[in-house]
């Protein structure tokens, strides 16, 4: 199955009111070139799930700038003052959650779990209106499993069969929103061969992965 | 030394050889500062690494290595990456140590507040919650007063980080320990008195019978 596509054809999976996730931690390890398309298709009405919103003129950022985003879901928005704007106005709903609760969220969609029993967030707002249970003396939140009809994920190494490879702290939220999405584009540094990356470093096994567009300038 | 050292480096002290620490972004970042240098400290991002080195080189930096704060960082050697469930396994699943963080408010019966600020500041709570929740030890590292506000109270107005998770709260003026009974005031800085400091804190103080100066 070939899954090496253009720009172009990736962003025409991609409509308007989707939900998408994108993988990176403040821009760090994120698609450049699938975001760019996106700004310059004007896809609007978005639900983005991210770890964060990025900075103003960073990789996702870009897209709350340019008001395609109508709903998100993160545990940070402070480093780009246009999501707290638009927050305010009501132009954008912003469900904030605590960074390790919305990982596991994400990974609960993609593991086919009911949800995450967690901890954090007890004794705090993050509470409200949320299921509680006790489990051996202890309270813990529930909180849903997280999914997206398109992850748009960034690795350094793809083969091509879509076996991913991420450097340093590029991996972060990739390989996890990489499970759950319906589809799956990884934007690539560098396409190399099937057999190039050793199986033992393979950190998202193909099968997750549909579509494989080259990065890069 | 100035008041964020005396700080960071009151903080430093109560690493022990072997531990795996994770320090927040602006003052407790400085803390790696003075890690004594006879003791192995592992230092986390919460990005996915452990391993973290000092700043890099100008013009070495590398965009794909970064901290919480995207800084670019370098890492030591043995260091290894991870993925964010993998990070805050480690943060929730008590495998921390300690973790250093600041505060907009904490008080007597270590409540922290430290991600809002209704209607005027919303960054979001980040991986505070998760951290404050599972490390082992909390140690806020902040100012003793923000431009005159009182920070250190009898009950946090602000919302809530995490309920009665914090063990310790290193400032410029002393180092107190939460305990069942409310602050007791361990270790204060010479230059001030006892009476100054409570005056400076809107939690009564409980001084310890073994009040100790702190190094400045």
């Amino acid at each position: 199955m070939k899954k090496i596509k253009s720009v172009e054809e990736a962003l025409s999976y991609i409509k308007p009111g989707m939900t998408i996730m994108v993988g990176g931690f403040l821009g760090v390890g994120s698609p450049e070139k699938l975001i760019d398309g996106i700004i310059e298709k004007n896809i609007g009405d978005l639900t983005l799930i991210a770890n964060d919103t990025s900075f103003p003129g960073v990789n996702y950022g870009k897209l709350v700038e340019h008001k395609l985003v109508k709903k998100v879901y993160t545990s940070h928005i402070g480093t780009n003052p246009e999501s707290g704007i638009q927050m305010h106005s009501g132009e954008m709903e912003i469900i904030l959650t605590p960074q390790g609760t919305l990982v596991e969220q994400i990974r609960a969609g993609g593991a086919g779990l009911g949800g995450v029993i967690t901890p954090t967030g007890i004794g705090t707002v993050v509470e409200e209106g949320k299921q509680k249970i006790e489990i051996d003396g202890k309270l813990y939140i529930v909180e849903k499993p997280l999914k997206a009809d398109v992850a748009l994920l960034r690795g350094a190494k793809v083969d091509k069969k879509g076996n991913v490879y991420y450097d340093h702290a590029a991996r972060n939220f990739n390989p996890i929103m990489a499970m759950a999405a319906e589809l799956v584009i990884v934007e690539a540094d560098e396409i190399v061969e099937i057999g190039d990356i050793n199986p033992n470093d393979v950190m998202t096994p193909h099968i997750f992965v549909n579509v494989i567009v080259q990065g890069g300038k | 030394m100035n008041i964020k050292s005396i700080i960071a480096n009151r903080v430093a002290k109560e690493f022990k050889d072997g531990n795996l620490v994770n320090l927040g972004i602006g003052l407790p970042t400085l803390v790696a500062n003075y890690i004594p240098e006879d003791i192995e400290v592992t230092l986390q991002s919460e990005n996915g690494f452990v391993g973290i080195g000092p700043a890099p080189e100008q013009g070495k930096e590398d965009p794909n290595l970064v901290n919480a704060g995207a800084q670019p960082v370098t890492i030591n050697s043995g260091a290894a990456f991870f993925d964010s469930s993998i990070s805050f396994s480690i943060i929730r699943g008590g495998h921390l140590d300690f973790t250093v963080l600041g505060a907009l408010q904490v008080d007597e019966k270590g409540n922290l507040a430290n991600w809002i600020i209704p209607g005027k500041m919303v960054p979001g709570m980040g991986g505070a919650m998760d951290l404050v929740t599972g490390a082992k030890k909390v140690i806020i590292a902040m100012t003793h007063t923000a431009k005159g506000n009182i920070k250190i109270l009898k009950e946090c107005t602000l919302p809530l980080t995490a309920k009665g998770r914090v063990n310790m709260i290193v400032t410029e003026m002393g180092v107190m320990e939460v305990t069942d009974k409310g602050l007791l005031l361990k270790e204060k800085n010479p230059t001030f008195t006892v009476e100054e400091i409570q005056a400076q804190t809107e939690a009564e103080l409980i001084i310890s019978e073994d009040l100790k100066d702190m190094e400045i």
